[in-house]
């Protein structure tokens, strides 16, 4: 697992990360900056994303129709996203175009056209991407799950809220880009076929000027247990759930993903095999980890049909309790061989190394090797995972179900059966 | 990279693609077999079955089986569709052998009957989860109507009343004369070690039955039609066009590829334009779907209930504008780069390459070169663009809604 990580701080504060992957024919690049819904102003919810759409419609040397064709020749894969506190560009192509596609990202970045006439267009996008969640019960669950867990402010969703996007005007996004789009704070990960050195000359001339404020950091993060039904005309019964768990940052990290690991990686996990293959209770279950600044959360899905919500939940509460009893040497060892695989075959996929890198950064100021993750990892025992869960034992719980009936929480039963 | 290939006295063939510098290999078998090959009666026996063979076999329990697949520290799966049948799952080279001994023990399955009572409930739960997502009901029913009494009519996952009552001996059945080696294809891409795997599958396989398979080939009756079907909780309006395109078999399908990207491409493409970018429609795309015999130009749109009559003008109007608004060099060079560079960057995983390789063989019997496939786009001329795209004005269609109300 040979593997060199490059990284590189400009005077302006931006963050340049490098991983080499001579064995590729693609460069992919995420290119992030310090700013989410969480600093949309209050009544403009939606803002964040609306102005990373206005962006994208015209920059630099192109219009707006101009710089979709220019990618599309360049045969530039691309995608674009907003969170809480982020919002980031990402872009894969061959490597001879890579230099010209960097171009356009950037531009986009430090000089947004932001046409007065295609704000409605924009709009209008936005409030059908919203629109379309109710179709999609699942969605919806976790955006509601997300809304009433982390509050006002770090509950936002990134699609906005219909009146936010109805109030914002040019200057909101305006605003918004200037005091948020900033060089301090921002990241460009970079993996894939391209020399290091050649590639800090080139960010030193395309972004090395770009010298702009602070972005003010938002209050701490807080999770609220709550519990909330949504009716739907529904067959199934989406169940999202959420309990308290450590960050990424946290020194014993990867002892709740790997309690989290044996819950639901792969198919002889312990959801799959209690939920799903002895009960036959649902199609999909899963839980997976969610960091939002340092506040970390355990989620679980799980959709079944309507009159078995009930024994769902239980069944799916009672297997995440188990934890608790003990975790066999076969679990652990399958969940090892999986991440051992999985670190391999990262160096198949610029693309999710560029977008890994930049996470890290974020979270720990530093890109951990491949051997670093797997040392953690070999770390693991199945006494110091059963500690770490009853240390950190599920609580704050939070769910929200949507489906033709409500179904109860039974928390207190949990609390003492965990305790 | 090097092209491998074997058929065993059995009638298994054996392909692979031979990367000696990738990190992984990627193993599937491919079945030839799919919702088209089934009765009505048991309309979603193939899908059901494809549960089944993750039950356990005579060596191994379900729970074995599931955790051998974790233990490999595999990323494994299957997938169902009109045609095919697909196990697969990608390893570091040091675990071909167990990967091969374990893939080819599942096409061997229990098929209990315990086994088959409980996953029928959770087939029929993956029937509510697409039945509450409207677009999904939508494209079942195009496919109904576009292929009437054809067997690509047939739902892959069947319906509620057809997995319901349907029988574990019909499914034993069903496996012996279609999961037979001469249907079967074992495919591999990436640091493959083929001369073991060749010997492996040949001890492993031996005991495996030929059977006659064979598949009803014919063409469709292309009609018009309109259907709307009602879903009230919907919020939003899912319309769905199904017209004649070109088969899996038909040179004519890079044509209908680039055709479909110029004008219905998810960015950049004339819909993209038109419906879009303003903001007029959620979702309006153009696609293809390839069969055997024949094959599927499809157009999709999403929008609110207010905006579908005329924003489904719109999208008539870019489909049938052949004549007056004629296919520009710059379009074809934009669809052709855009595809070309797709299947570059994608077939840098052996996982991905494995269903490139593994779909042509089932098809065609033929092994192309990502270098090679890229070419096939680009022979395409402007003349044939061109004059399918006029073609486009006057053809039978289906078209179904899904609408909140009647």
């Amino acid at each position: 697992m040979q593997q060199t990580v490059f990284h590189h701080r400009f005077p302006n504060g931006l963050v340049l990360l490098g991983e080499p992957m001579p064995w590729l024919e693609s460069v992919a690049f995420t290119l992030l900056t310090p700013v989410g819904t969480a600093h949309e102003p209050a009544g403009r919810e939606g803002l964040a994303g609306l102005t990373l759409e206005m962006m994208q419609r015209g920059a630099g040397d192109f219009d707006s129709r101009a710089i979709v064709e220019e990618l599309d020749f360049l045969g530039v894969e691309r995608s674009s996203s907003v969170t809480t506190l982020h919002t980031s560009i990402s872009m894969a192509s061959m490597a001879s175009v890579f230099e010209p596609t960097l171009r356009i990202a950037v531009s986009m970045l430090r000089e947004p056209h932001f046409p007065e006439e295609e704000l409605e267009e924009a709009r209008q996008s936005c409030l059908l991407e919203l629109a379309s969640i109710e179709d999609d019960p699942a969605q919806k669950c976790f955006k509601e799950l997300k809304r009433i867990r982390f509050g006002e402010i770090y509950g936002r969703s990134s699609l906005g809220t219909e009146e936010g996007l109805t109030a914002i005007d040019m200057q909101d996004c305006r605003s918004f880009w200037e005091n948020g789009v900033t060089s301090h704070g921002a990241i460009l990960s970079v993996a894939g076929n391209f020399d290091w050195e050649s590639l800090v000359q080139l960010v030193e001339k395309l972004l090395g000027d770009w010298d702009v404020g602070k972005t003010p950091a938002p209050p701490a993060v807080v999770a609220f247990p709550q519990t909330k039904h949504i009716y739907h005309d529904s067959q199934q019964t989406h169940i999202a759930l959420a309990y308290d768990s450590v960050p990424y940052q946290h020194p014993e990290y990867y002892r709740g993903r790997g309690l989290v690991g044996i819950l639901s990686d792969g198919m002889s996990s312990r959801l799959f095999i209690e939920v799903r293959e002895k009960r036959g209770l649902v199609y999909a279950v899963s839980a997976s980890v969610h960091s939002l600044d340092r506040c970390g959360s355990v989620l679980c899905y799980a959709g079944t049909t309507a009159p078995r919500a009930k024994e769902t939940l239980e069944v799916t509460l009672q297997t995440i309790q188990s934890l608790a009893s003990g975790i066999d040497p076969d679990e652990l060892s399958r969940l090892k061989s999986r991440v051992r695989t999985s670190l391999v075959m990262e160096q198949e996929s610029s693309s999710s190394r560029s977008s890994q890198m930049a996470y890290d950064w974020i979270y720990l100021g530093r890109v951990p090797t491949r051997q670093e993750v797997l040392a953690e990892v070999e770390k693991l025992t199945c006494e110091n995972m059963v500690e770490f869960f009853r240390n950190h034992p599920p609580r704050n719980w939070t769910m929200v179900t949507i489906g033709p009936e409500p179904i109860e929480f039974p928390s207190g039963a949990l609390a003492d059966a965990v305790s | 990279m090097q092209f491998r290939s074997e058929t065993l006295d059995n009638g298994l063939e054996i392909i692979a693609e031979v990367n000696p510098a990738a990190f992984s290999l990627a193993l599937g078998y491919f079945v030839k077999t799919g919702s088209r090959d089934e009765t009505p009666e048991l309309a979603g026996v193939s899908h059901f079955l494809e549960h089944m063979m993750f039950k356990g076999t005579a060596s191994r329990t379900s729970v074995q089986v599931n955790r051998e697949l974790d233990d490999l520290g595999s990323q494994s799966n299957a997938y169902t569709s009109e045609e095919q049948t697909v196990y697969y799952m990608s390893v570091l080279p040091e675990n071909q052998a167990h990967a091969i001994d374990l893939l080819s023990d599942m096409m061997r399955p229990s098929l209990n009957d315990d086994d088959f009572q409980m996953e029928r409930q959770v087939i029929i739960e993956e029937i509510a989860m697409y039945d509450d997502q409207p677009p999904y009901g939508g494209m079942e029913l195009a496919m109904e109507e576009f292929f009437g009494d054809h067997p690509l009519s047939r739902r892959v996952l069947g319906t509620r009343e057809t997995v319901g009552a349907m029988e574990a001996e019909a499914m034993r059945a069903y496996h012996r004369a279609r999961y037979a080696p001469n249907n079967l294809t074992l495919v591999a891409a990436g640091a493959v070690d083929f001369d073991a795997l060749v010997e492996d599958a040949k001890r492993l396989t031996s005991h495996w039955i030929p059977s006659d398979a064979t598949r009803t080939l014919a063409k469709p009756t292309i009609r018009d039609k309109q259907s709307t079907l009602v879903h009230p909780p919907a919020t939003q309006t899912y319309t769905l066009q199904y017209s004649l395109g070109a088969g899996a078999n038909d040179s004519a399908r890079y044509t209908y590829r680039i055709l479909s990207s110029i004008l219905g491409d998810d960015t950049g493409s004339r819909l993209f334009w038109e419906l879009v970018d303003n903001g007029l429609a959620e979702s309006a795309v153009a696609f293809t779907q390839e069969f055997e015999e024949c094959g599927l130009f499809c157009t999709y749109m999403a929008c609110t209930p207010e905006a579908r009559s005329a924003n489904w003008q719109r999208l008539e109007d870019v489909l049938s504008s052949g004549k007056a608004k004629p296919i520009q060099d710059r379009e074809i060079e934009l669809a052709k780069n855009k595809i070309c560079s797709g299947m570059i960057l994608s077939s840098e995983r052996p996982g991905n390459r494995l269903f490139t390789i593994g779909n042509a063989w089932l098809n065609r019997e033929k092994y192309e070169t990502v270098a090679q496939a890229t070419q096939n786009y680009q022979r395409v001329t402007k003349d044939e663009l061109q004059a399918t795209f006029e073609r486009l004005a006057d053809r039978k269609n289906i078209t179904v809604s899904v609408v909140p109300e009647a």
